[in-house]
């Protein structure tokens, strides 16, 4: 239906534009600025062209650690989807078990990032840890500052732990919507269990699903507190992912051309990927319904 | 296939129900005949859905017995049950086409691939959906998808009974004639048992053969349309159905005259003595105006809704309506109204009773 | 002192969903607003109301020209099809909305509000919240907090479509009365014949974003313009079947003839459609009813009282009602009678040659 037209409500949405100009264009178009020129210090600017873009697209240590994120965020995305479809069809529908599981379920998502690295920096530490200790116990070699692959076991079993929840929650939420009616139908039908889930409950969490792998897909490509307060990027460069190189880059070495071009690439990149994936499941949707 | 006998059946919603008044459903007894049409028609909290629901296998009755044919069903679940039930909301599977949605329920029974084929095509051509079986399901009309239900509904010939629960809620008006009659030509094909709940009186006396009328948690009437609007079982039922209702008067009733408000109203058959609260029921059809005969009244209101006229009249307080032809000319004179003796049904404390004999057969 | 349009059309890009109409609705008349579906109803209501602005026209109230002018500053309370209330308020503070916007005093508040209460029968469900009423009550909650303001246009947009039908008859009878009492002007929007010929007034009937026609709704109803007005203020739709008129005589579909009398009597000789409603055919002979048409019965439905027959003639679909409940069998061929004094002639072009002779005598 036709709305009212009226030219008032611009003035409304003003504020919001001010502050997105503070918070978000005015602070990226400094980046940009610096990723196209170069400095000896004393604030004086040279004009450096694509030049940074180029060093950067040349630099394998930027492609390993492109690699590696895009395996991380592979293995979280393959892991937590699956589990949390899995959780959300276990939990109770309703009652005081329905309410426990729900507040259970919201816990990991309440501690803050640094707070649930350095929980498992401890919980796996060999002299002190739980897990470290327990696994050592039973014998088990576990050192995730000096093997590679520990350290990637524990870094994905963090946010695997951290994470679950959301996709869960989403999940059960998009099952919660489907009505009664559907699984009575499915019974008188004599549907088996596994077409219940692949012909109603998987259609009808669609929707919340697709925001659930964004949401996971973006977080985990941008992932930086919990590994490095963890292993620190390490052993050697095994979990430098992509956020923690940017941040050596800038910080560590003050190269700042190289890490603005960096940002804005990285910035491009996971916009892509995020469009790739919605467009991909938007038209799934479209081609369905024809 | 089967006669659906519901014994001593009651339900509560209760833990421990006291009275009466905690039952949603009261005690009763009846049995559904094998390939009938029945209707359970009534207004929202009326236990229409809850009897729907024990038929179903959603509830256990907190009392009774449900059999289909000779077997007790009382504690078997749904899938058991071999019914089919059609929602009040379209339930089709989004994902699948409008064929595989036909064909899902004999899939599941693992039933022969020809079979299913030619099952699935006749169906599709019942609903008047040939031409879209090879659509996705997601994207039609509401319309078409509950088309669709009703189809899955019917696909399987072997059912016992197939429920139907207030299925045109979601259809468009000038949609809904169309699939009510589709609905009745197809019982007459499949000839299953069929029941039908709706508080649609249309809905419910064009597809029934016959309606059962509820009203608090009884069973008020079980009847033909004819004898739902001829001979009401219980003033719910004159009030219920038919536009306006049935007209309703206090009375005493003395052999084949009733007495109202000091006036004598002639009654088509004699009445032994009627105890209770005594009142005569009247449709507004077999109610005209006069200027000689009947009881003395006001007019209020004339209504010309075009076919014919409705006629608003007070008598001591209490509203007669009167149905006149289009064409009947209201002079100021008619200030009396005649009721047709034979179509007067008299009730005690909202029950009809029954004629003690014809007139002239009375004592 | 009355609502006027002239002119006023509204087109959305290429569409035009109201096109040019004039209307004048008196002070204190009911209007009612007659189409099917997608007719128009609700664009014209909205246009009325302010909440649209025409494309083209103006629009008049009191004489006034109020075309731009924005709904919140009109004199305007409007009833949709859905039960809208504030729901964490109770019935009370409900009604009483509209009149503390207005600013008015405690006292005066409360006086309105119970008045308008008594009037709608809420009176014991003041201290309840909307959600804890049937649907009829709160409709009537919704109906008394437009009533309560005072405006001078009501604009009611198929106020009763959502409720049972026992619960629409009830509401229904009531309309009339509390328009009567208010004064104000009523713009009443339905798809159903009957419940036009039931409030009375005035009626423009809609058809495609244009009124066929506006005048006192018997009128409407029994000399309509042209067959779309008549279709559309027929429930079930009109019958047609051709018909000659050659001399004294009317030759209908194929060989049932009858004298050209009354208002059909001086129409010229030609080839015309013939138009009767539903409820003029009969399912047994009657004096008067001469013309016998052999049918098949496809199907019957029962409404309680009445019976629909839907009828096949030749290639021509036929609905009658008929008093009574009457079970037939399916495909059975059966014979229908009409009187041919409640046949309507229509030209090619669908405009009224000759009303049906029964309605010009009435």
């Amino acid at each position: 239906m036709e709305k009212t037209v009226n030219h008032k409500a611009w003035f409304l949405v003003l504020p919001v534009l001010v502050l997105v100009a503070f918070s978000a264009v005015i602070p990226l178009m400094t980046v940009v600025n610096y990723s196209v020129q170069d400095t000896f210090g004393n604030n004086v600017f040279f004009w450096a062209g694509l030049e940074w873009f180029q060093q950067v697209l040349a630099s394998p240590r930027i492609h390993d650690a492109l690699m590696r994120q895009i395996l991380f965020s592979a293995i979280i995305l393959a892991i937590e989807v699956p589990l949390g479809i899995f959780v959300a069809l276990n939990m109770p529908k309703r009652g005081f078990w329905a309410s426990l599981c729900l507040v259970l379920m919201a816990l990991p998502l309440l501690i803050p990032w640094n707070v649930v690295g350095t929980i498992w920096q401890i919980f796996g530490r060999v002299d002190i840890g739980l897990l470290g200790h327990t696994l050592a116990k039973l014998g088990i070699s576990y050192n995730y500052t000096a093997n590679a692959f520990d350290a990637w076991v524990t870094v994905i079993v963090m946010d695997v732990w951290h994470w679950t929840s959301l996709v869960a929650l989403l999940a059960y939420a998009g099952l919660q919507s489907i009505p009664d009616a559907y699984y009575q139908a499915a019974k008188i039908d004599q549907a088996s269990r596994w077409k219940v889930f692949r012909y109603i409950e998987l259609p009808k969490m669609q929707g919340v699903l697709l925001i659930a792998i964004l949401l996971r897909f973006m977080d985990s490509f941008m992932i930086y507190t919990e590994p490095f307060v963890v292993t620190g990027g390490g052993p050697g460069n095994a979990t430098t992912f992509l956020s923690i190189d940017l941040v050596k880059m800038a910080i560590g070495q003050f190269d700042l051309g190289p890490a603005a071009a960096f940002s804005i690439m990285y910035f491009l990149v996971i916009l892509l990927i995020s469009w790739v994936f919605y467009t991909v499941m938007t038209n799934l949707d479209k081609r369905e319904g024809i | 296939m089967a006669r659906i006998t519901l014994s001593n059946l009651a339900h509560s919603y209760l833990p421990h129900p006291k009275g009466p008044e905690d039952f949603a459903l009261k005690q009763m007894d009846h049995v559904w005949e094998d390939g009938g049409a029945y209707a359970l028609l009534g207004s929202s909290g009326c236990g229409k859905t809850t009897l729907l629901n024990i038929i179903s296998g959603l509830l256990r009755p907190s009392q009774g017995r449900v059999l289909f044919g000779d077997r007790d069903v009382t504690d078997a679940p749904t899938a058991e049950r071999n019914i089919a039930q059609v929602f009040q909301f379209p339930v089709v599977y989004d994902t699948m086409s409008v064929r595989d949605n036909l064909a899902f329920p004999l899939r599941n029974r693992r039933m022969d691939a020809a079979y299913i084929r030619a099952r699935v095509e006749a169906i599709g051509r019942m609903i008047g959906m040939e031409a879209v079986l090879d659509r996705k399901a997601r994207g039609l009309t509401a319309d078409a998808k509950q088309k669709i239900s009703l189809g899955r509904g019917m696909v399987r010939e072997d059912v016992n009974a197939i429920l139907f629960d207030e299925p045109l809620t979601v259809i468009d008006p000038h949609m809904k004639w169309e699939l009510r009659t589709q609905l009745k030509t197809l019982h007459r094909e499949l000839s299953h048992t069929m029941i039908y709940v709706t508080h649609d009186q249309t809905e419910a006396l064009t597809f029934a053969d016959k309606v059962v009328v509820m009203y608090d948690g009884r069973v008020v009437q079980m009847g033909t349309p004819q004898e739902l609007f001829e001979t009401p079982a219980h003033t719910f039922v004159g009030y219920f159905i038919g536009s306006p209702g049935m007209n309703l008067l206090d009375a005493r009733i003395e052999g084949n005259v009733a007495h109202v408000e000091g006036c004598a109203v002639p009654l088509g058959a004699g009445y032994g003595p009627v105890g209770g609260r005594a009142q005569i029921g009247i449709r507004p059809e077999f109610a005209r105006l006069t200027s000689a005969e009947g009881l003395p009244v006001r007019l209020r209101r004339v209504e010309d809704v075009g076919r014919h006229k409705i006629v608003r009249a007070e008598f001591f307080g209490r509203e007669i309506n009167i149905i006149a032809e289009e064409g009947a000319g209201i002079g100021p004179d008619m200030t009396r109204v005649a009721f047709r003796p034979d179509k007067i049904n008299v009730y005690s404390d909202d029950w009809r009773v029954a004629p003690a004999g014809r007139l002239g057969e009375a004592a | 002192m009355a609502l006027e349009l002239i002119g006023v059309e509204k087109r959305v890009g290429a569409q035009t969903h109201i096109a040019p109409t004039t209307l004048t609705l008196e002070k204190g008349t009911m209007n009612v607003l007659l189409g099917p579906t997608l007719a128009g109803k609700t664009s014209l209501m909205r246009l009325m109301a302010g909440l649209d602005v025409p494309t083209e026209g103006r629009i008049l109230w009191h004489g006034a020209d109020v075309t731009g002018m924005r709904v919140q500053d009109r004199q305007v309370a409007m009833v949709y099809q859905q039960f809208i209330n504030y729901p964490s308020i109770s019935v009370y503070d409900n009604i009483a909305s509209p009149l503390r916007l207005q600013r008015k005093s405690r006292a005066e508040i409360d006086r309105a509000v119970r008045e308008t209460a008594e009037m709608m029968k809420l009176t014991p469900m003041l201290a309840r919240k909307p959600l804890e009423l049937s649907g009829g009550q709160q409709q009537r909650c919704a109906l008394a907090r437009a009533l309560v303001k005072g405006a001078g246009l009501v604009l009611l947009d198929e106020p009763l479509a959502n409720l049972d039908y026992k619960l629409r008859e009830e509401l229904r009878a009531e309309i009339p009365k509390i328009f009567e009492a208010s004064g104000a002007i009523f713009v009443y929007a339905t798809t159903e014949p009957e419940e036009a010929l039931l409030l009375g007034g005035n009626t423009a009937t809609l058809w495609e974003g244009r009124v066929t026609q506006f005048g006192p709704t018997p009128q409407v109803y029994r000399q309509p313009r042209d067959a779309i007005t008549a279709r559309v203020f027929s429930d079930p739709p009109m019958n047609f079947l051709p018909v000659t008129k050659a001399g004294p005589r009317l030759m209908f579909g194929e060989g049932q003839t009858a004298p050209a009398t009354g208002s059909l009597a001086g129409i010229a000789d030609g080839r015309y459609l013939a138009g009767f409603r539903a409820n003029h055919v009969e399912i047994a002979p009657r004096p008067g009813a001469v013309l016998e048409f052999d049918c098949r019965l496809a199907v019957t439905e029962i409404t309680g009282s009445e019976t629909f027959v839907h009828l096949h003639h030749g290639t021509d679909r036929w609905v009658g009602l008929v008093h009574g409940v009457h079970q037939i069998e399916p495909d059975t061929r059966m014979p229908v009678w009409l009187d041919p004094a409640f046949v309507y002639v229509f030209g090619e072009n669908g405009a009224l040659v000759a009303p049906a002779p029964y309605a010009v005598a009435a």
